[in-house]
């Protein structure tokens, strides 16, 4: 165990899934020469080379699409989007290619590819460099969707990620490369996809969150137990297949539940899983699901605009308060 | 960097221009012109003549057993999609069907000119690549038939057609998909040092779409063995090329890539063939891309529902006089290769083919209703659903 920050447990999960299979091979934008726009591909090129660590022109729609092709024979590349904001530009290839091969090939043709890179709310960097893609991706069977929130969640879905036989969309946190915590440095350390984490556990309200939601969910759990009330957040860690039974059972338990994103609100993953819990979980209600969303606006450049636009701690433990009858 | 090669562009006429008051904005014809021919201007189309003799000089090279099989293919993908058609008609095909005749000398000769362990993707109209690289004519019509038995257990259709076994890698139906997919395949082919090669077929509309040139852009810039055959027939569903490219010469724009290319005549099967061969000579020995730009024509509609109503009766029937498959079997009657009785033998042996291809899809189960949802994911997650 070692404490290092996300960007290095992702640095750590690419070279060794890279040492490990020679199938593997990593490109995208400035990942080689220019060490990665934020650094993850660190060190990569010098040792693992030029033949499996490519710079790739800024190509998004051809590189997807070459990556995609090369999984269909045999090899398991790793497509990095500088951010996902330019993930738009490959999309025909991400859901019209890899989502539906192996289906449209009556079960012939996986795709096993990880498409990474940054997502979310940046800093400062206005519409078009900031924002949440991920219920785009959700939406489509044939996908699956991950976004970590720890460095030990970051290195051991990366590695299931790259090891899995399916596309894999993998959204790291723009503002998140920074943060520290203990990770694995056992070889095999992979964390299963489709199993939600409970970050920290509770009895008066569940806090369903993922990514950035994951901490300012942990410190509004803070500031509500010093009000006496308990809350349990739940970590999604994969959006698809989503982990809906232990959501359901943390609201069996607490009967209330906030959830919290930085994506739009509206077709959003979070009002998927209100639906979700009204489906399955009405009785145990104790008050109405409450999401907690971006603004439903494009993200804007000034820094009192930008901050009123993603969920904050206070917004959240308002949010508890209401579904607790507490105001 | 080396100067650019375009010693493999065999003839690049000047391109020029159309105006576009010369056709009208709905693509009805308003009166026949012999200058109508969408893409005359960009290169002059050889008379029936020059494209027989030029045929027939080639003819000379190649042993018997493999021009009666070429003829057979063409005849087999005729007869495939005539019969196709009918069952659409009754009923019995859904959906979109795309019809490839006229076309057939493309896909022909170019795979005739790889080996059964190099790659082929294409578009949507793909019933003819899918036979030439060796499915069965049964797997291809249970298919169409959205049976059971069919190449993609029924889930794909006409525009899906797959078959590992054979390196047939599609059936993509968004105009241009298949070009960066088959660049990845042939990447990975240098990838793993192998020696296989890749031809990737489209229509001359997917050269407006950005995939193209991204794909041919990384193509040689990382040298990679694929082979891009762009299937000129001249009309993008129901709008003709000089109404939706503004420079006419395709293979001219391998010169953007520093890509080589050559103009290949689509009605000689012989020609497609020739040129595929070098095409696949570089890219198996030195791992580099070609563009082939091959005019070729479709005799029937977009689809089966294509009102027909931008390009004339007259032009059809100018472009049917130079039909692949009667100018080939005119070469090799002329040529004495095949005698009248042995045409009508290869004639029962493809209609016997087709008929028991439709007996095939017509006695195959429907996929069983379970099958919806499987191959969905390849290593599915039990998130403990119901």
């Amino acid at each position: 165990m070692a404490v290092v920050t996300i960007r290095e447990a992702l640095n750590q999960a690419l070279r060794e899934e890279m040492q490990r299979d020679e199938n593997v091979f990593l490109m995208g934008e400035e990942v080689a020469e220019y060490q990665g726009a934020y650094k993850v591909t660190k060190g990569l090129l010098q040792e693992l080379g030029a033949k499996r660590v490519i710079d790739t022109p800024i190509t998004e729609l051809g590189f997807a699409g070459l990556g995609v092709g090369a999984a269909m024979v045999g090899l398991r590349p790793i497509v990095e989007f500088m951010t996902f904001n330019f993930s738009i530009l490959a999309t025909d290839q991400i859901i019209n290619s890899a989502a539906k091969m192996l289906y449209m090939s009556g079960g012939q043709f996986n795709i096993p590819i990880v498409f990474r890179g940054p997502g979310g709310s940046a800093y400062q960097v206005s519409s078009q460099h900031s924002q949440a893609l991920e219920s785009w991706f959700a939406y489509f069977p044939g996908l699956k969707v991950v976004m970590p929130s720890t460095p030990a969640d970051a290195k051991g879905l990366l590695k299931a990620s790259i090891r899995d036989d399916d596309p894999v969309i993998f959204i790291e946190q723009e503002r998140m490369y920074g943060i520290k915590g203990e990770v694995s440095d056992d070889p095999d350390f992979v964390i299963p996809l489709g199993v939600a984490d409970i970050k920290r556990e509770g009895t008066d309200a569940t806090i369903v969150a993922r990514s950035l939601m994951v901490p300012v969910a942990l410190k509004a759990a803070d500031a509500l137990q010093e009000e006496g009330v308990s809350c349990e957040v739940v970590d999604l860690r994969t959006i698809r297949p989503l982990d809906i039974e232990t959501i359901i059972k943390s609201v069996q338990k607490t009967n209330r539940v906030v959830i919290a994103e930085e994506s739009h609100p509206f077709c959003g993953v979070a009002a998927e899983i209100s639906s979700e819990i009204t489906e399955r979980a009405f009785d145990y209600l104790d008050a109405p699901v409450k999401r907690v969303s971006g603004a439903d606006v494009p993200m804007p450049y000034a820094k009192n605009l930008e901050d009123l636009a993603v969920p904050t701690v206070d917004q959240i433990v308002a949010a508890v308060r209401e579904v607790a009858y507490l105001d | 960097m080396a100067k650019p090669n375009y010693e493999m562009r065999k003839r690049t006429p000047e391109p020029s221009r159309v105006g576009a008051d010369e056709t009208s904005a709905t693509g009805v014809m308003d009166q026949e012109s012999p200058e109508t021919d969408a893409a005359t201007n960009a290169a002059p189309e050889q008379t029936t003549g020059e494209l027989k003799a030029a045929q027939k000089s080639r003819l000379a090279d190649l042993d018997r057993e493999t021009l009666i099989d070429i003829y057979h293919q063409m005849l087999l993908a005729r007869r495939f999609e005539e019969k196709a058609a009918e069952a659409y008609s009754g009923g019995k095909i859904g959906g979109f069907c795309h019809l490839y005749i006229g076309q057939e000398a493309v896909a022909i000769g170019a795979i005739s000119a790889i080996r059964r362990d190099d790659y082929v993707l294409t578009s949507y109209r793909e019933h003819a690549h899918a036979i030439a690289k060796g499915m069965s004519p049964e797997s291809v019509m249970a298919e169409l038939f959205g049976k059971a038995t069919g190449c993609s257990k029924g889930k794909g259709g006409s525009m899906h057609m797959f078959d590992k076994e054979v390196g047939f890698l599609g059936g993509h139906a968004i105009v241009a998909g298949q070009i960066p997919l088959a660049t990845g395949v042939a990447f990975a082919s240098k990838y793993k040092g192998t020696d296989q090669v890749t031809l990737c077929f489209f229509g001359e509309a997917a050269v407006n779409q950005g995939a193209f040139h991204e794909s041919l852009n990384m193509a040689q810039l990382w040298k990679v063995p694929c082979i891009y055959i762009c299937e000129n027939n001249q009309y993008g569903m129901g709008t003709s090329l000089e109404r939706a490219m503004s420079s006419h010469d395709i293979s001219q724009k391998s010169c953007a890539y520093d890509i080589a290319a050559e103009f290949v005549d689509g009605m000689d099967v012989l020609a497609v063939r020739e040129a595929t061969l070098r095409a696949v000579e570089r890219a198996r020995k030195d791992y580099l891309p070609t563009l082939l730009e091959v005019r070729t024509y479709r005799f029937m509609g977009h689809s089966m529902s294509d009102p027909g109503n931008y390009r004339t009766r007259a032009e059809i029937e100018r472009h049917q006089e130079r039909d692949p498959i009667k100018l080939f079997s005119a070469s090799l009657k002329e040529e004495g290769v095949l005698s009248d009785s042995e045409f009508q033998e290869i004639e029962a042996q493809v209609k016997e083919q087709v008929e028991k291809a439709v007996k095939f899809a017509e006695e195959s189960p429907l996929p069983d209703p379970k099958e919806l949802y499987t191959d969905v994911y390849a290593s599915p997650i039990n998130t403990q659903r119901d």
